[in-house]
């Protein structure tokens, strides 16, 4: 038992980024050799990238039923792959698609699966661990016992380094394949421009914006900074945008550099879905509001006033720049 | 259609959270304990499935004592009756997904017939999200997490599910029986009437031992492959700067300190 298989995902034909955090994980933890496990069609393209971020073996399942995600079949595959390339750690990224695979491999191979993870260091032959819990209210240190042991990686925490490596070594895999159960039939994109999980800059706004109609002015702002539009749940949850905007423990969970809060009180299940923003900025009329208590920088004022007057100077700044 | 829906009980969303003087587990006294905000959207889903189409929901949770009061909870908003794994104080607190996982499976096991398992897509306190998946392998039933849409084709027995990812949704089909993990958005869950919290006292709730389940805690700790080593709270923030006054030089300012200081512009 060595080395560390990474489970990569792909959106659109190319390799996610959270595919290559964990290749830089992989390689910064220092297990062994570095294979990494692709599916779908054109999945053998993806050597060259995979190859730059240190894969050095990359087994490729691109015939049908692989060309559509189906969460039985791929469970299986990996739990295959896992059991012939016998990896002493098993990297997910923390997606839609790992959240979904990781758990289901854990029970198959009844192998430790630490999920969401935040922070992950060797420690001799072990891993230490670090996720949040609580929705970040709180960092949980865990540890896997035996191998292999499964990390899913919260995307845009790790690093992803390209050390200039040949393209990976392509081969495919032999794994048996049972008729697929669920099957993926169509997937549709969102109209909203950045993903909130993987924006960098987010502008979000809550009940002090009125009415549905000013979220106009968060749009301005986000155009200026390139920023994600989110919000607190009640406006989501009356409407005024769509659910997928909603941040905080019961929302999305964000860590973006900037998130500027307009019109948000800062309730607790609002602020433990942001409090890994590098830096947060908060715009309300209470001095008093609890989200400046978190904010790194806050202006007190009339949203309606300030946030015009914000995308003014930002343009000016641009512009100047 | 017999529908089971996992419930799990969570500390509410509103509690602060506090580490035991020895750091190795979060401070519980003080806690007010709720049913896991998705889990309610669960519950209700089965609550139209079975008005839909006949038949029942079951409620099945493991957990301490303090569990009957959330299963009640369940119970008012509509379900049928409930299995109650009793947690004993002593030894389970070390169990892992995995040993929680199999312990709901085997509850399962006790009955037969079930058309769906319901979870909710994630508990709000360990935030792992791996239950659903780890009891559909166990199962070796298939999945669908994350759900905002289903529709249930009860004579071919086949399930259409909208799942959401990230900026997108997808469409997932497949057979029942199925493990279906509910998200926010799936519908909006009721709240229990005075009556049906009167009639929910007197629904059953039956009480399951680990050793009913041929199970024990103290063997399904020993097996554990991921420990909780300890809790660490997030570093505090830095000192806000707030700036007040005149809205344009105060936008002004603020710009300029994201520029100099933060450095993200
Ligand atoms: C189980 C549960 C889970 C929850 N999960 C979440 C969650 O994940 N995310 C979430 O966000 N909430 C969540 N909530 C709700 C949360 O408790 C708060 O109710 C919510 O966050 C408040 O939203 P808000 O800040 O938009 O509204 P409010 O609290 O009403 O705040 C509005 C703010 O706008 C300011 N304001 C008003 N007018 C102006 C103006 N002209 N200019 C500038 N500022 C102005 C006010 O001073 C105030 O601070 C949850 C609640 C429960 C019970
Ligand atoms: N002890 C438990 N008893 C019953 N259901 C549970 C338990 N733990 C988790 N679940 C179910 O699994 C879901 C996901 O939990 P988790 O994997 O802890 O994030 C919850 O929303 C519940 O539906």
């Amino acid at each position: 038992m060595s080395g560390t298989l990474v489970i990569v995902e792909q959106l659109e034909g190319r390799v996610r980024r959270v595919a290559l955090e964990a290749c830089t994980t992989a390689v910064r933890l220092g297990q062994g050799p570095v294979t990494a496990l692709a599916f779908g069609a054109g999945a053998s393209a993806v050597a060259e990238v995979l190859g730059a971020h240190g894969i050095e073996q990359l087994l490729v399942l691109s015939e049908a039923p692989f060309d559509r995600y189906s969460s039985d079949v791929f469970a299986s595959a990996v739990a295959q792959v896992v059991r012939q390339v016998e990896p002493t750690v098993v990297l997910f990224g923390a997606t839609a698609f790992g959240k979904d695979l990781a758990p289901r491999v854990s029970g198959l191979l009844k192998a430790g699966l630490a999920s969401d993870v935040t922070g992950v260091d060797a420690d001799g032959d072990d891993l230490a661990i670090t996720r949040p819990v609580y929705a970040g209210k709180a960092f949980q240190r865990v540890r896997i016992v035996g191998t292999p042991k499964l990390v899913s990686l919260r995307p845009n925490v790790q690093p992803a380094t390209p050390g200039g490596g040949a393209a990976a070594r392509v081969s495919t895999p032999a794994v048996e394949v049972a008729a697929p159960q669920a099957v993926v039939t169509a997937t549709q994109r969102n109209d909203e421009t950045v993903e909130l999980t993987e924006a960098s800059r987010i502008v979000s706004g809550g009940r002090g914006l009125k009415a549905p109609e000013n979220f106009r002015l968060l749009e301005e702002l986000a155009a200026v900074l390139g920023a994600a539009v989110g919000s607190s749940r009640p406006v989501a949850d009356e409407g005024w945008v769509p659910h997928s905007y909603h941040v905080g423990q019961t929302g999305k969970v964000v860590s973006p550099d900037l998130y500027v809060a307009v019109g948000i009180s800062g309730a607790i299940q609002h602020v433990a879905g942001i409090s890994n923003s590098k830096c947060i900025v908060a715009i309300n009329s209470d001095p008093d509001a609890p989200i400046f208590k978190v904010a790194n920088y806050g202006i007190v004022g009339d949203l309606f006033q300030v946030v015009p007057a914000l995308t003014a100077a930002l343009k000016e700044h641009v512009e100047a720049s | 259609m017999k529908i089971a829906v996992l419930v799990k009980q969570v500390p509410d969303t509103a509690t602060r959270i506090a580490l035991a003087a020895d750091g190795a587990s979060i401070q519980t006294s003080g806690i007010k304990w709720v049913l896991n905000p998705y889990d309610e959207f669960a519950i209700e889903e089965a609550l139209k499935l079975r008005d839909a189409h006949t038949g029942e929901v079951v409620l099945v949770s493991f957990g301490p004592d303090r569990v009957e009061e959330t299963i009640r909870q369940g119970l008012a908003m509509g379900a049928d009756r409930a299995i109650w794994v009793k947690e004993e104080p002593s030894g389970s607190a070390e169990m892992d997904y995995l040993g929680r996982a199999q312990v709901l499976v085997a509850a399962l096991a006790q009955e037969a017939e079930w058309d769906l398992v319901l979870v909710g897509k994630q508990a709000v306190d360990d935030d792992a999200a791996q239950t659903g998946p780890l009891v559909a392998a166990l199962l070796n039933w298939p999945q669908a997490m994350v759900v905002l849409g289903l529709e249930v084709d009860a004579r071919a027995r086949r399930l259409k599910v909208i799942r959401e990812l990230e900026g997108a949704t997808e469409r997932v089909e497949l057979p029942m029986p199925a493990v279906l993990g509910a998200q926010r958005g799936l519908n909006v869950p009721r709240y229990p009437t005075l009556p049906n919290i009167m009639k929910a006292k007197r629904k059953e709730v039956r009480q399951v031992a680990l050793a009913d389940l041929g199970l024990d805690a103290a063997s399904l700790a020993d097996d554990r492959r991921v420990v909780v080593e300890g809790y660490q709270l997030p570093p505090p923030r830095p000192e806000p700067k707030v700036l007040t006054g005149d809205p344009a030089e105060a936008a002004a300012e603020l710009v300029q300190l994201l520029h100099r200081e933060a450095q993200i512009l």
